[in-house]
């Protein structure tokens, strides 16, 4: 990525330019905050993020630990890709479920999207975020992902009590941050902000990064649920009557809990394949999770609970 | 998002290739929902093929149930969507679009709404290389295009394109197009812009936006998008003068020792000799270190790290730069300030400044002038309020590596932070440096601190009582005083009321008088800890920035706060000097404690609770606090 020997100046394609920004972002987090963490969900973005962090801080290792606020219901392929990146990098990882979630059952089928995420992501990483006193967390959300976060800022600050208050958020001006705060408040970062999701899948493959083999179409076990075909990745999830899981050739767009998550039939099974399927295809990219087909979910709304 | 290449189809690998090599291009829209702007941006966003069919079919039924296109497609609609946001009270600086061509990425900001115009263009404005200024066809050059060309003129982008929108409500006529263009230039060689392209459009219609106008043969020019896709932005910064503000020290393990940064103008060499600034230390480059190898050679937009030849000592903030042309050093300067925040700025109070990857201290005077923004008049001002642009000299408690905004954004513009509210409060850009502050060095004398205060076998520190008026802090530090002086320590009270007889009779009890009155208490007695001096300064200080400023002026261990606690109601029961009485009665304004306010210490050193201790007690408290600290160690 970082041109070779023949650098022609004025050049820098706009990969390089992103990239060099996405690692001055996180290097000013490390130098102005106390305790930093990234938030690494294993999707894609999460894989380019930490991607970018191995570059920022090289021949050092990250400064920071990686979270992974874990639902319980992840795809098991995104455990394993997980356990494996984090032994084969030697970053540090630190795994965190709601334990009052776990403790009350709450799960995706009897409780439904918005109560399940609630907890065990929302409620979860607040958790997470104070129990080991983390005052700044990167996170991989990108500005083109809809058209509320077209005006997000890169340094987003919340309350000692995590809410986000959207009519005092600073100025970002040039490159410099201001990532002053108060005892008790935080900062979610986000330095992929200006990428866009070609930009992301472009530098997966150009840079060779791992990702879950689920976004690649294989023949796979799915349920057709309220038009959304459901991968039965486990045997936790109940059937319907007349459900049968079926072999069908399928890859995801967005990976997050199976039974959230919707498949899409595809052929793709090679990353060129995938960019140029989505480059094609018809339908904007957060179609695929269910969580935003709850209505009463705006993205606004979860923003100042605490989602990202 | 049927992009718009065949290549995807045909040969995915190949596209890839050649979108691998494409370059970006920040650019920036200057107009309002009247001139079309929210339309023209929608439709770049439509005919670059960025919107899905779940979008379009949403947009096409918003377009029947709000649009203002009688049922037609709406774009503006597309990046609207912040209607709603601001009846929720959302602030909302900069919206960034994003949108790519087979040529380039692009990366738009889009700064909607009238009211915080000029905070939000400016915001906007600094991370553009060019501008795209909208004018309304049928109206001409308004007001409100000098407003918007000038702040892009101050924010220094070079390249400007003049989009005459709505030509298809003038008859697609050149003589008006003509004529607008025309006036605009003059205007704009008045404010330096130079590097304009005007170009006839309707984004309604997509005339000369993706598209050659059909209804246009007497242009010749580019459509908008062929000349976003190829417009060259010069690239004078990959020609400047090497700049590299450190940013973090990479210290894995003893054997390396880098300094990670990102480039911001010229390139640097693996060999190259270089300067740390503000020390003026030299050494030479041995690796640019990254992931993917070392680099021979870097340049701007870089984000690399660098090992040195030599041990030198260099840390964040400082500035890495080529000897031949290395930046001026200086700690005061004549800025252009934009201010960003409801309070207005505050004369001779500190603020964290951050420049590059450098925090210092930073105190303005008052504006010499003010700038009326739409007619570029200047105009006398005491401060500036929201939005508004002046321009200030600026002091800072240390001196920094600065070059001219114009000649470099990165190490010449700054942002100023509230120091407690943590607030971006404003936005700078450095001018020139203030010949007095150059050539006024500050001696390094043979005989310093260190040999003063060993002679007096002490260790020189001050005793800043902070508290009500009637609380008792004279009282106690007398006693305190009287007590150093038994054990033979040299020392010195600072008497707030003896002060302002003599060297601040010329100032007043207004917040602004106040300020400079601490500050000018501060001075004095950081003078005196550099003789050697204790210095015991009983002194309400009401404000938490101006005692941290004084704090700031001095070695860390060398500063005591102690907080002379006393509620009000016993410190104005006490009323010593029969302030309150006079205060109650209206006949002293700004009285602390009754219509001023008192910000109690944060995290003093001491906290003395004189409704349950007496003088004497708090003396001792004071002697012993001073003594477990080693103040009082020594030969005596």
């Amino acid at each position: 990525m970082t041109p070779p020997a023949t650098v022609s100046p004025s050049r820098l394609t706009h990969l390089q330019r992103l990239e060099a920004e996405s690692i001055q972002i996180m290097r000013e987090v490390v130098a102005e905050c106390e305790r930093p963490v990234m938030l690494y969900s294993v999707g894609k973005d999460s894989a380019a993020m930490l991607h970018v962090a191995m570059k920022a801080f090289y021949p050092a290792k990250p400064p920071f630990p990686l979270l992974h606020v874990d639902t319980g219901w992840k795809f098991r392929a995104m455990i394993e890709l997980r356990d494996k990146l984090v032994k084969q990098l030697g970053v540090e990882l630190l795994v965190h479920m709601n334990p009052e979630g776990i403790a009350r059952g709450v799960n995706p089928f009897t409780h439904g999207s918005a109560v399940h995420t609630d907890v065990m992501k929302t409620q979860g990483l607040k958790q997470a975020l104070e129990k080991w006193g983390f005052d700044a967390a990167f996170g991989g959300a990108r500005r083109d992902e809809e058209k509320s976060r077209a005006k997000e800022r890169i340094f987003s600050f919340r309350s000692d009590q995590h809410r986000w208050d959207p009519k005092n958020q600073r100025p970002e001006l040039w490159r410099l941050f201001n990532a002053r705060k108060h005892k008790g408040e935080s900062v979610r970062v986000f330095p992929m902000s200006n990428w866009t999701e070609l930009d992301i899948w472009q530098y997966i493959y150009l840079e060779n990064i791992p990702i879950v083999p689920l976004y690649l179409a294989a023949e796979r076990p799915v349920v057709m649920r309220d038009g959304t075909l459901i991968m039965v990745d486990d045997d936790r999830m109940p059937l319907l009557p007349g459900e049968k899981p079926m072999m069908r050739k399928v890859r995801f767009r967005t990976l997050g809990c199976y039974p959230l998550t919707g498949a899409i039939e595809s052929n793709a099974d090679t990353l060129p394949l995938i960019i140029q399927e989505m480059l094609l295809t018809k339908s904007s990219e957060r179609q695929g999770r269910v969580i935003d087909h709850d209505q009463s979910a705006s993205m606004e709304k979860k923003k100042q609970e605490g989602y990202f | 998002m049927s992009h718009v290449s065949d290549l995807i189809e045909k040969d995915i690998e190949a596209y890839l290739h050649s979108h691998q090599h494409k370059s970006l291009l920040r650019f920036i829209t200057c107009g309002s929902v009247d001139d079309g702007k929210s339309t023209l941006i929608g439709r770049l966003l439509y005919d670059s093929k960025m919107i899905f069919e779940d979008q379009m079919a949403a947009l096409e039924s918003d377009s029947k149930k709000v649009g203002t296109q009688g049922g037609e497609i709406d774009f503006a609609l597309l990046v609207d969507g912040l209607a709603a946001e601001r009846e929720q009270g959302i602030t909302i600086d900069v919206a960034y679009r994003f949108f790519s061509t087979d040529k380039r990425k692009f990366i738009v900001a889009d700064t909607p709404g009238h009211e915080q115009y000029t905070r939000n263009m400016v915001t906007g404005a600094s991370g553009a290389e060019l501008a795209v200024i909208l004018i309304d066809a049928r109206k001409g050059v308004l007001t409100q295009t000098r407003r918007h060309s000038f702040i892009v003129s101050l924010l220094g982008i070079r390249n400007v394109v003049l989009a005459v929108n709505k030509m298809d409500l003038v008859g697609f006529s050149k003589e008006t197009f003509d004529k607008i263009v025309a006036d605009y230039r003059t205007f704009a060689n008045r404010i330096g812009l130079a590097d304009i392209v005007a170009i006839p459009i309707s984004g309604l219609r997509g005339d000369n936006i993706a598209q050659p106008s059909t209804s246009m043969p007497w242009y010749t020019g580019p459509a908008l998008m062929a000349h976003l896709e190829t417009v060259e932005i010069e690239d004078r910064l990959q020609h400047a003068p090497f700049r590299f503000p450190v940013q973090w020290v990479n210290r894995p393990n003893l054997d390396f020792r880098g300094f990670a940064g990102t480039i911001v103008s010229g390139s640097i060499g693996s060999g190259d000799k270089i300067r740390a600034l503000p020390s003026g230390r030299e050494s030479r480059v041995t690796r640019i270190v990254t992931m993917d190898g070392d680099l021979p050679r870097a340049v701007a937009g870089q984000s690399v790290t660098l090992t040195l030849a030599d041990e030198i000592d260099v840390s964040r903030g400082d500035v890495l730069a080529g000897t031949e042309s290395p930046p001026e050093v200086a700690d005061q300067f004549e800025t252009t300030v934009i201010w960003m925040a409801d309070e207005p700025l505050m004369p001779g109070r500190p603020y964290w400044l951050k420049i590059g990857t450098r925090t210092a201290t930073a105190t303005l005077a008052e504006p010499k002038h003010k700038i009326n923004v739409n007619t570029m008049e200047k105009l006398p001002a005491a401060t500036l309020a929201l939005n508004e642009i002046g321009v200030c000299n600026l002091a800072l408690d240390r001196a920094i590596a600065f070059d001219p905004y114009a000649s470099n954004r990165d190490t010449g513009g700054f942002i100023l932070i509230d120091r407690f509210t943590n607030a971006t409060v404003a936005a700078g850009l450095i001018h020139v440096a203030l010949r007095k502050a150059q050539n006024i060095h500050w001696q390094a004398l043979d005989v310093n601190k260190a040999a003063r205060a060993a002679l007096k076998g002490q260790k020189p520190c001050v005793l800043w009582f902070t508290g009500l008026s009637g609380s008792g802090k004279t009282a106690i530090a007398n006693l305190v005083e009287k007590r150093l002086l038994s054990f033979g320590r040299h020392t010195y009270l600072l008497d707030g009321d003896n002060v302002r007889h003599g060297l601040n009779q010329d100032l007043d009890f207004t917040e602004t008088g106040r300020v400079e009155n601490i500050r000018r208490m501060a001075q004095v007695a950081s003078l005196m800890v550099d003789a050697g001096l204790i210095v015991l300064v009983p002194f309400i200080s009401p404000f938490r920035a101006e005692r941290q400023l004084a704090r700031g002026l001095f070695e860390p261990g060398e500063f005591f706060e102690i907080h002379v606690d006393a509620p009000l109601a016993v410190a104005e029961a006490r009323d010593p000097k029969g302030l309150y009485r006079k205060a109650r009665r209206g006949e002293l304004k700004n009285f602390t404690g009754i219509d001023s306010p008192y910000e109690a210490p944060e995290k003093p050193e001491i906290t003395l609770d004189t409704t349950r201790n007496t003088v004497t007690e708090s003396a001792d408290r004071i002697v012993e606090a001073l003594r477990k600290a080693g103040i009082l160690a020594g030969s005596h």
